[in-house]
């Protein structure tokens, strides 16, 4: 039997708090779940420094991606298998991508793209086509197998009813992380009637659609994505912990690039910092290692990146207040710079904006000059319109728009009046502290 | 603080007036291709390179009033009009931002029909690929836009075209932002 058909002799399942049990019949995915590659993502939590503020949050990006590759499992076998518009040709490699699709996710790596100008969608396919374990269980079911799949996950995959299994605006990747990001923060927002959208979905040409019948559990789905946005990703405590991760990253990069003598060599972060990472020496990378490191800077010589690392380790975070940047405001945040250096408190690394367009989430958007497919719903007579134009509660939410900036600031360094004591009061002031 | 915000701004002024959120992401996309510091992350979507950030980035600006968003009823469709309101010539006062090269480039772009910006845009995601593979993916990815390879060959000249335009920045010194 052809490697790409082979059955295991019984069913495996994985007990799971999302979807009750992930079943594996494909010998293909149990051998993929099996590469080191795979079990690396064990080792990176799904919501990064989410755990700070939540602290339930340490669910992994494994968990995800077998709850991704469950719910593709469910719609091709259970709803899409034996309609005309599907090819049942597509189904390895659509649960092959769902399986991979975070595989190239390292620690942190929203912070660490950010500092290090880093990809992870380019390493995901480096390590489907490279010289990895998962390349070589790919490649048994055919020479071209493993480009396929990075195609699919890179979304440049010819057929795109495949891609939007995985990526699109109602996909496997976001029902499955709003509802297990809803389960393991512990937050009531989140969850929607998943069992209700996988029946009401149908293999169109380019994309899946959704029956007109099934649009109120729709409503409920972009609903708890407004409501996890605004709740779980974007919450302030979980930005502060954030900003002074990249801070520590920034920092560590600059003290590299000014010949800084570290007390223990940070041989892992070499190649990063000579942007030259090749895809082994990335998959080393993982949150122990990032632990270890932040650890051992505990005790740096240099003041800013032993103190950020001691606030990261031990949750000592900044604290923010709301920051409307009007041209008013701007200027209000150079006087507070010039008086950060006047206090010795380099705002660099200790006075930052956070943004609501820094962070990888978005909202459900209609799509109006073709920028991103939207939801289409499937008429009774054969007609498909976007979601929004026949739901009053989507049209609300998308027609919105809502953006959030906020200025970070360690306060207790503010309040401690032994050294600069009048121009902390000055800051103190302009800050609305007192 | 701000600089991509600022940097957003700039290219819109420089441009004086961008129509079509399509089109403002593709000369986003086009210009960071060849070279210029825009850190907005690009995906490649269902009509091509795309970035939430900028998507983002842009309302923040709306919101901030430092850009204009005109929404304009079109035949079966809304589009947007974007421009620099006069607080956001302000606020690009408070930013060093010099990219001299990036205004001619920006210019000839807001020119292009938006079609051919979606074929220039898909051609440069795919660059790192052999022409005949990049070819292939935009005659199938791209399928329903029917491009000529005349159409591929014009792109990959625009290409060129504005490389030289982006060499010329070189010359001249980085980028200041």
């Amino acid at each position: 039997m052809a490697y790409s058909a082979e059955k295991l002799k019984e069913e495996k399942v994985f007990k799971d708090p999302v979807h009750r049990y992930i079943h594996v019949r494909d010998r293909v995915i149990w051998d993929l779940i099996g590469t080191k590659e795979f079990q690396r993502l064990r080792r990176i939590k799904q919501l990064g420094t989410t755990y700070l503020t939540f602290h339930g949050a340490e669910h992994s990006r494994l968990n995800h991606s077998l709850g991704v590759y469950e719910i593709v499992r469910r719609i091709i076998d259970d709803v899409f298998k034996g309609r005309p518009e599907w090819d049942e040709g597509e189904r390895l490699l659509s649960l092959c991508a769902a399986l991979l699709h975070d595989l190239g996710h390292g620690p942190f790596s929203h912070s660490f793209e950010k500092v290090f100008d880093l990809d992870h969608e380019h390493f995901t396919r480096e390590i489907v086509v490279g010289n990895t374990e998962v390349n070589t269980v790919l490649k048994r079911v055919g020479e071209d197998f493993p480009k396929k799949v990075a195609d699919v996950i890179a979304k440049t995959y010819q057929n795109k009813l495949v891609v939007s299994l995985i990526s699109s605006q109602i996909d496997a990747d976001r029902m499955d992380y709003l509802q297990r990001d809803a389960y393991f923060t512990g937050v009531s927002y989140g969850h929607f009637d998943m069992e209700r959208i996988l029946r009401v979905m149908r293999p169109r040409e380019d994309q899946v659609v959704i029956k007109q019948s099934g649009m109120h559990a729709v409503e409920d789905y972009i609903m708890s994505r407004y409501q996890m946005y605004w709740q779980v990703y974007f919450h302030p405590v979980t930005r502060s912990a954030e900003v002074i991760l990249t801070k520590i990253l920034h920092r560590a990069k600059h003290l590299y690039e000014t010949g800084y003598k570290f007390q223990q060599e940070p041989v892992h972060f070499y190649s990063m910092l000579t942007g030259n990472m090749s895809v082994s020496e990335y998959l080393k990378l993982d949150e122990a290692i990032m632990f270890y490191y932040f650890q051992i800077w505990e005790e740096e010589e240099d003041a800013i990146l032993r103190d950020l690392c001691r606030r990261f380790v031990n949750r000592n975070l900044f604290k923010y207040v709301e920051f409307h940047p009007s041209n008013d405001q701007m200027n209000k945040l150079m006087e507070l710079n010039k008086l950060f250096r006047k206090a010795a408190i380099n705002p660099d690394y200790y006075l930052v904006v956070d943004s609501s367009s820094d962070l990888p989430y978005d909202f459900y958007r209609p799509g109006e000059e073709e920028e991103r497919l939207p939801i289409h719903l499937l008429k009774k007579d054969g007609d498909i319109r976007e979601l929004s134009r026949e739901s009053e509660i989507v049209d609300a939410i998308s027609g919105k728009r809502r953006t959030d900036h906020k200025l970070y600031f360690p306060e207790d360094l503010l309040w401690d009046d032994s050294a600069k004591k009048n121009i902390k009061k000055q800051i103190r002031r302009l800050l609305e502290l007192e | 603080m701000f600089k991509d915000h600022a940097k957003i701004i700039h290219a819109i002024f420089s441009a004086g007036e961008i129509v079509g959120r399509k089109k403002l992401q593709k000369i986003i996309f086009i210009a960071k291709k060849i070279s210029f510091p825009f850190q907005e992350k690009f995906q490649f979507h269902f009509y091509g390179p795309y970035s939430e950030e900028l998507t983002l980035r842009i309302e923040e600006l709306c919101n901030m009033g430092y850009l204009d968003e005109v929404k304009e009823k079109k035949a079966g469709y809304w589009q947007y009009r974007y421009s620099v309101t006069e607080s956001g010539k302000e606020f690009l006062g408070l930013h060093e931002i010099s990219m001299p090269a990036l205004d001619d480039c920006l210019m000839d772009m807001n020119q292009q029909s938006a079609r051919f910006l979606e074929l220039v845009s898909t051609v440069l995601y795919f660059d790192s690929l052999p022409p005949e593979e990049v070819a292939e993916k935009v005659f199938t990815l791209k399928s329903k836009q029917n491009y000529t390879l005349e159409e591929m060959a014009d792109a990959y000249a625009y290409i060129d075209s504005l490389k030289q335009k982006g060499l010329l920045q070189q010359a001249a010194g980085r980028a200041t932002v």
